[in-house]
């Protein structure tokens, strides 16, 4: 084993004031009650943000209805070039955003560098170049968008999913109304400095921080005609009982137990490598995390022994060290909800192992672990966890890979390990899930619609496919 | 010659041979399990219950995998062939009082709806140019179990009922025109449709669909034709529980052209990844 010395990202690079209002109009505008947002990974305080009250989403929402008559009205190409600006300015202040990103959600800034960032503003060019091009998207000759949306954002990749919202909203001629998590306002405000840098017309973007009642009153609101939410099944479910007989558009990305199966003939390296990604990626904070390893029995032995192997190279602690792998869970609360799944997982009977890994004494963190022995019938093979925790089950034929895959009210993304391409297909026909990744995990691009089946919600967001819920 | 009474006798008027009205559930004509009727012009008409729609929706989960693995140009033969038994059942659908335009309009529909059946993944499918050295292409999938809450009209329920099953769904449709209905019933079951393909119930929606809405094992719900504002909000959220997908258009006009919408209301897109390399 290689010892490494310590390599940190500059912290400096970004200035967090000590206070945010919300992003209304085109001002900041402060709130009557606010609350802390702190680093996971220290627990220190990074600053104070509005907690926004229903007056406030009344006047954000109000605003954006105000700005919608004259962006809508704007032909494509102008509103194209706002959106190409703001893409511009991103990849210009990306190095700043990426240590922001780190600091408020706890991940590696390797991720927030080369994933997280270098996605937000492909995401903005992307959706620009359709802003003039709506008629030939395949919605009809002449789409209108849909009015002002509602947007709600979860706290695991917070700019990056701010962006699959707004960017095609914008995109389409909508004004929007975005609530970020309440663990990771701060990028979303970094944002609302963006848009003014863009010269964006005033209440075409507005950001209200707050908590899930901000959230509530938000998707509740009569004055917004589209609700876009990505967050847990449960919340989704709340949504959309809600959203029932208003006629607002819905759509949902949730939870999801994703099955990544590997054969007997995969490349155990390769597939080693994609189950890694699959679920430490992000801390396992990702709604399609390969959480539930399928692999073939006859092969099971040999690919653990290299999972293990694997694992205990990686490096788990401060996010802002450019060699990490492994960040801060982003909460204490989600800390608390990894550690009792885990608990029950091992009281259920399936047996746990964790690389040995020294963890940081303060903030919140999770050393990479894997169940073996683990059925169909326990919790840890049917909830979602949403940290660095996989479950370990093995099959015989595909027809029982298959099967197992699907045994889940989830269906949002599969993952297949196979050399065979006429298996690989064959079984990416039958898995009900929105992305299948093919020897490869967790690619995720602009142009490439991503979203689940059954209850891991409905809709998609990237590609031609996303600008469909921004469009009547 | 005045006919004597006694050959009268041995020339009767002959009775007719009525219709009993049933259900059709995964291909056969079952009476509702509650030994229940109603009387629709005349006709005892059976009244589908709570059991009658979990047992459609056992049928169309069986029927699904199959259907949906069949080739699209196998399954819009079967549209086809189904447009082909109306025409050939014209005269019994006038007799009902369905005009014959509207006849020709729903046979006319069915025709367009097998001819999408090999279109659809081209028209709403894509090939992604993703940056990096990746496949990568999104197909629509049907969606699974549908419940319909259908129209009256002969037009009406072949625009729900076809677009939805044409994709690969299976459908469970509850009937306000139930004499039509079930007599549509008759053609599917000799248009080598699969039985469970199309279930069709007769009753009262309001009583059976929200057990429709509610179930677990039902994926998307078609309320075109529920007009009581308050039902369909209240099937609406028991249809959150599950997260299905629930299809409310504004217009019951069934003459224009219907787009796509009615088939992608029911259609997920999957986005399939897979590595380029030497």
């Amino acid at each position: 084993m290689f010892e490494y010395a310590p390599a940190p990202e500059s912290r400096s690079v970004v200035t967090i004031q000590p206070s945010y209002g919300l992003f209304i109009d085109g001002d900041f505008t402060p709130g009557k009650d606010v609350f802390k947002t702190i680093n996971p990974a220290t627990e220190e305080v990074l600053s104070e943000v509005a907690l926004g009250a229903p007056e406030d989403v009344d006047r954000a929402v109000a605003a954006a209805r105000r700005a919608f008559a004259t962006w809508s009205a704007l032909p494509g190409a102008e509103r194209a070039k706002y959106l190409f600006r703001i893409a511009r300015i991103i990849q210009e202040r990306s190095r700043e955003l990426a240590v922001l990103e780190s600091l408020d959600n706890g991940k590696p800034i390797k991720e927030t560098r080369d994933v997280d960032l270098p996605l937000v503003a492909a995401h903005f060019f992307y959706y620009a170049g359709w802003a003039d091009k709506l008629q030939y998207a395949g919605f009809g000759p002449d789409p209108r968008p849909v009015g002002v949306a509602g947007q709600v954002i979860p706290w695991n990749f917070p700019l990056l999913m701010l962006a699959w919202k707004i960017a095609p909203a914008l995109a389409a001629g909508n004004t929007v109304v975005l609530k970020p998590a309440e663990t990771t306002p701060l990028s979303a405000l970094f944002f609302a400095d963006v848009c003014r840098q863009a010269d964006l017309p005033p209440g075409v973007v507005n950001i209200v921080t707050g908590a899930g009642d901000t959230g509530r009153y938000l998707v509740e609101h009569p004055g917004i005609d589209k609700v876009a939410f990505t967050g847990s099944t449960e919340v989704g479910r709340q949504i959309a009982r809600s959203v029932a007989g208003t006629g607002k558009r819905l759509t949902l990305e949730l939870g999801g137990k994703a099955a990544n199966i590997v054969f007997d003939d995969a490349p155990i390296d390769q597939a080693v490598e994609g189950i890694v990604n699959g679920i430490f990626f992000n801390q396992g904070h990702v709604c399609c995390a390969g959480s539930r390893l399928l692999v073939q029995e006859s092969i099971a032995e040999e690919l653990l022994d290299s999972l293990k192997r694997r694992m205990a190279t990686l490096r788990v602690g401060d996010p802002l060290d450019k060699n990490t792998d492994v960040g801060a869970i982003n909460s204490a609360a989600q800390l608390a909800r990894i550690t009792e799944l885990s608990e029950i997982g091992s009281e259920e009977g399936a047996e746990r192992w964790s690389p040995e890994c020294s963890l940081p004494d303060r903030g919140f963190w999770f050393a990479p672990t894997i169940f073996t022995g683990v059925t169909q019938a326990h919790r840890i093979a049917r909830e979602e966890i949403f940290g660095p925790v996989l479950s370990v089950l093995t099959f015989r034929t595909p027809a029982e890979a298959i099967e197992k895959a699907n045994n889940t009210p989830y269906g949002l993304s599969a993952g297949i390990w196979s050399e065979k391409g006429s298996r690989i297909l064959a079984v990416a026909d039958k898995l009900r899930a929105g992305v299948v990744w093919a020897n490869t995990f967790n690619k995720f691009d602009p142009t490439s619609p991503f979203g689940g089946y059954k209850e891991s919600g409905y809709g998609r967001e990237g590609g031609r496919h996303g600008l469909e819920a921004y469009l009547a | 010659m005045p006919k004597s009474p006694k050959a009268a006798l041995k020339e009767p008027t002959r009775l007719s041979v009525r219709k009993t009205y049933k259900l059709y559930i995964g291909g056969s004509f079952p009476r509702s399990e509650s030994g229940r009727t109603y009387l629709v012009d005349g006709d005892n008409v059976a009244l589908a219950s709570r059991k009658d729609a979990r047992d459609a929706v056992v049928a169309a989960r069986a029927a699904q995998p199959k259907w949906a693995a069949a080739t699209a140009y196998n399954r819009g033969q079967v549209v086809y062939r189904i447009a082909e038994m109306v025409e050939a059942r014209r005269a019994e659908f006038t007799a009902l009082g369905v005009p014959a335009d509207e006849v020709t309009a729903a046979i006319d529909r069915l025709v367009w709806y097998a001819g999408w059946s090999d279109k659809i993944a081209q028209v709403t499918g894509s090939a992604n140019p993703v940056a990096g050295p990746y496949f990568n292409l999104s197909s629509p999938e049907p969606t699974g179990v549908i419940g319909v809450i259908a129209p009256p009209s002969l037009l009406g329920l072949v625009s729900v009922v076809a677009p939805a099953i044409v994709t690969g769904n299976t459908v469970v449709a509850l009937a306000a025109g139930p004499q039509v209905a079930v007599t549509l019933a008759e053609v599917l079951a000799t248009s080598d449709v699969p039985g469970g393909v199309v279930n069709i119930l007769t009753g009262h929606a309001a009583e059976t669909a929200p057990w429709l809405a509610s179930h677990d094992d039902v994926n998307g719900l078609d309320l075109t034709a529920v007009d009581d504002a308050e039902l369909a909000t209240e099937l609406e959220r028991a249809a959150a529980g599950t997260l299905k997908r629930v299809r409310r258009p504004g217009s019951g006009d069934f003459t224009g052209d219907p787009g796509t919408a009615p088939m992608t209301a029911f259609l997920e897109t999957k986005t399939v990844w897979h590595p380029k390399g030497f």
